[in-house]
C-alpha cells in the first residue's frame, strides 16, 4: 500500500445475518456492502453519496473499527481494520449526524473536555481548542450549557466539534448535516471546508445523501447504491460524463398516463424521470442530443399534455446519480423504505 | 484567503498510560452521572434511606420469624452479610451497567469504543462511583445496626489489617466479576440492563450472605463454595466479629490465611475469565455489529 493513502479497501463486503426472532433457524442474509474498492489519498475530502440504506454507514463502521467486514480487507492510516484496530484508533475520530448523543448532565465544555482526555490531550490545550472550535462553529455562548438543554441541532454541532477536537489524521463524518436547518448545515459545511483548508494533510471521509453537500465540499465523490460503488471521481469529472448530453427540465400539466418508460423508448432519450409537481408534473430528461427533444414534445402533444415551462441546464450530481442508478436519489430512498 | 490553523500540535501525547487515562476519566464521568441526577440534599437523603429501608425489611422479617431474638449470634451473621452484600450489587452493576448506559441512553458507546482507550479500564472506572455510594450505604447500614440493633462492634477487637485486606481483595474480585458481565453486555440488548443486579440477586442465596451454605440443598452447595463472595463475606465477618463468626459451620475448617488464599486464587481465576470473556465478546460484537446497536426499549 502506498504511504500516501489514508484509506484503502479491497473487495470489501459485509453481509448481515438476520435471525427470525420466533424461529431461530430461519436466517435472512442482507448484503450491505459488496466488493468495495477505494483508494483515498491523504489530504482528500472524499464523499460517499448515496441514499439511506446504500451501505455508507456500514462502510464507515468498518473503517472506524466498529464492525468487522465479511469479505475483503480495509486499511486505515496503513493499518488493517481487523488485526490492528488499536493502531488506528489514536489516528481517527468520527461523528454521526442525526442523533443526540452526549452526556446530558454535563455541560458542553465538560462533554468535549472528557472526550479530549480519552485521547490524552492535556487539559489546557483541550480547553483552548474547545473554545476556539466552539467559536468557529457558532456555539461559544453555550459552552456552560448542559447538553440536555441544547436543541438537537446544537447538540449535533457539539458532536461535530468533538470529532475535530482531537485533530485526527482521518475524520469520518457520517451525514454530519442530517436533521440540521439550512443555516446550521451551511455553518457546518463552511466549518469543515475551513478546517480542511487549514489542515491540508488531514483526510475526511464524509457520507451524505445531499447532492449539494457532496458537490460543494468534496474533492472526489463515490456514488454508492445497494452496497456497490457505481462511480468514483471528482464532482466535475462525474458531471462531465453528461456534458455531451442535453439536459432538460420540463414542467407539464397532468401526465394523462404518460410514463418514463414511454419516453425512454424514444430514439435519443437516455433517461426520463417524471415527478409530481404543483398542479402537474416535472419531467427531467437526459437526451443524447437536442435533436431528440421534438420527439418528446410530439408524445406530450399526442397525450394532450401541455408544456408550461422548458429549461435547458448544466448537469448536476443528481443527473449523474440518475444516469447511474436509474432513478433519482429521493425515489431510491422511498424504494428502500418500502 | 486560507484560514489560520486552529492548532499546531498534531501528535497526541504517548507518555500517559491509556489504561490509567481511561480509568481516571471514567471515574470522573461515573461520579458526575451518579451524583448529579438530583440536587445534593435529595441525593444525601436518598443515599441514607435506601440502604436503611433494605436492611429494615430483613430486620423485620428476622424479628417476626425468631420472635425478636436479636441477641442470637445468627443476627449479626445475617446483618453483616446483608450489609456487605450491598457491595456485590453496587460494584458489579456499576461496572457492567456502563455498557448499556453508554450505548442505549447516552448513545456514546461507539465514540468511546473508537477512542484510544482501554475499555475494561474505562468500565472499572465507571464502577468507582457506585463503589463509593455503596460504601456510604454499607457504613450507614452498619451504623444503624450498631446503634439501634445491638450488632456487636468493638473497634479495639476488630482485626483491622484483615478487614482492610479482605475488603480490598473483595472489591477487586467483584470488579472483575463486573467486567465479565460488562463484556457479556456488549452482546446483549437493553432488556438485560440489570444484569449486574440480577446476578447479584441470584448469588445472594448462594454465597452465605444471610444463611450458612448448609441450609442449601446438597446439589446447590458446590456452587456456593465455588463463589469467591462466600469466602469474602466469611473473612469480613471474622475480621469484624472475631470468635463469634467462627461459630458458624460452613467454613470453620479453614483458617484466615487459607480463606485469603482461596479468595485470591478465585479472584485471579475471575481475572482470567474476565480477560477471555472480554476478548471473545469484543470480537463477536464486532463481527455481529452489536457495538452501537440500540434497541430503543
Amino acid at each position: 500500500m502506498s504511504a500516501d493513502l489514508a484509506i484503502e479497501t479491497q473487495n470489501l463486503g459485509r453481509i448481515y445475518t438476520i435471525r427470525n426472532r420466533r424461529e431461530r433457524r430461519i436466517r435472512k442474509e442482507v448484503v450491505a456492502l459488496r466488493d468495495v474498492n477505494l483508494q483515498i489519498p491523504r489530504g482528500e475530502l472524499f464523499g460517499l453519496l448515496g441514499p439511506n440504506g446504500a451501505g455508507k454507514t456500514t462502510l464507515i463502521k468498518i473503517l472506524t473499527t466498529l464492525l468487522a467486514p465479511t469479505t475483503g480487507w480495509a486499511r486505515v492510516a496503513g493499518f488493517d481494520v481487523v488485526r490492528e484496530p488499536h493502531k488506528i484508533r489514536p489516528r481517527i475520530n468520527m461523528v454521526s449526524g442525526g442523533e443526540a448523543s452526549g452526556y446530558g448532565l454535563l455541560t458542553v465544555r465538560e462533554n468535549l473536555w472528557m472526550f479530549a482526555q480519552f485521547y490524552g490531550l492535556p487539559s489546557r490545550e483541550a480547553n483552548r481548542r474547545i473554545e476556539e472550535l466552539l467559536r468557529r462553529i457558532g456555539l461559544a455562548d453555550r459552552i456552560h450549557t448542559k447538553s440536555s438543554d441544547l436543541s438537537t441541532g446544537l447538540r449535533q454541532k457539539m458532536n461535530i466539534v468533538r470529532g475535530f477536537l482531537t485533530d485526527p489524521e482521518i475524520l469520518f463524518l457520517d451525514e454530519p448535516t442530517l436533521g440540521l436547518d439550512v443555516n446550521a448545515a451551511r455553518d457546518v459545511r463552511r466549518f469543515i471546508r475551513e478546517w480542511m483548508d487549514a489542515h491540508p494533510d488531514r483526510t475526511v471521509l464524509l457520507t451524505t445523501h445531499y447532492m449539494v453537500e457532496a458537490d460543494e465540499l468534496c474533492d472526489r465523490v463515490a456514488i454508492i447504491s445497494q452496497g456497490r460503488v457505481l462511480a468514483c471521481d471528482s464532482p466535475e469529472a462525474l458531471k462531465r460524463r453528461l456534458q455531451r448530453d442535453a439536459l432538460f427540465d420540463i414542467e407539464i400539466t397532468a401526465p394523462n398516463g404518460l410514463t418514463s418508460s414511454m419516453l425512454e423508448a424514444l430514439p435519443g432519450v437516455r433517461k426520463a424521470v417524471l415527478t409530481d409537481a404543483d398542479g402537474g408534473a416535472r419531467l427531467s430528461l437526459i437526451l443524447a442530443a437536442d435533436s431528440a427533444l421534438p420527439g418528446v414534445i410530439h408524445v406530450l402533444t399526442e397525450r394532450a399534455v401541455q408544456v408550461r415551462h422548458l429549461t435547458k441546464r448544466e448537469p448536476t450530481l443528481e443527473d449523474v446519480f440518475v444516469e447511474l442508478v436509474g432513478r433519482p436519489l429521493a425515489e431510491e430512498e422511498v424504494a428502500d423504505g418500502q | 484567503m486560507s484560514t489560520p490553523p486552529i492548532y499546531q500540535s498534531t501528535n497526541l501525547p504517548k507518555t500517559r498510560s491509556a489504561a490509567w487515562r481511561s480509568f481516571r476519566i471514567a471515574t470522573w464521568l461515573g461520579w458526575q452521572i451518579e451524583s448529579n441526577w438530583t440536587d445534593p440534599i435529595l441525593f444525601a437523603i436518598y443515599s441514607m434511606l435506601k440502604p436503611l429501608a433494605s436492611a429494615a425489611i430483613l430486620v423485620v422479617m428476622y424479628g417476626v420469624i425468631t420472635n425478636g431474638q436479636f441477641e442470637n449470634p445468627i443476627f449479626p451473621y445475617i446483618y453483616l452479610g446483608n450489609a456487605f452484600y450491598i457491595y456485590v450489587g453496587a460494584v458489579m452493576t456499576g461496572v457492567s451497567w456502563a455498557v448499556i448506559d453508554d450505548r442505549e441512553h447516552y448513545r456514546t458507546l461507539k465514540y468511546i469504543y473508537v477512542a484510544p482507550i482501554r475499555l475494561p479500564a474505562y468500565w472499572l472506572g465507571r464502577g468507582v462511583a457506585r463503589f463509593l455510594t455503596g460504601s456510604f450505604a454499607v457504613f450507614i447500614t452498619l451504623a444503624a445496626g450498631v446503634l439501634f440493633l445491638h450488632v456487636p462492634f468493638h473497634p479495639a477487637r476488630v482485626d483491622w489489617p484483615l478487614f482492610l485486606l479482605s475488603l480490598m481483595l473483595g472489591v477487586v474480585m467483584l470488579a472483575l466479576m463486573g467486567l465479565v458481565l460488562a463484556s457479556i453486555s456488549l452482546m446483549i440488548a437493553h432488556h438485560f440492563f440489570l444484569i449486574g443486579e440480577a446476578v447479584a440477586g441470584a448469588l445472594y442465596l448462594l454465597s452465605g450472605a444471610i444463611f450458612p451454605l448448609e441450609v442449601l440443598p446438597p446439589w446447590l452447595r458446590p456452587l456456593g463454595f465455588a463463589m469467591p463472595i462466600t469466602y469474602w463475606l466469611e473473612l469480613i465477618r471474622r475480621s469484624l466479629l472475631g470468635d463469634l463468626a467462627r461459630g458458624f459451620p460452613t467454613l470453620s475448617g479453614f483458617n484466615n490465611g487459607q480463606l485469603l488464599g482461596i479468595l485470591t486464587g478465585l479472584s485471579v481465576l475471575f481475572g482470567l475469565l474476565a480477560a477471555v470473556t472480554y476478548r471473545l465478546c469484543d470480537l463477536q460484537a464486532r463481527e455481529k455489529g452489536l457495538i452501537d446497536q440500540t434497541t430503543n426499549y
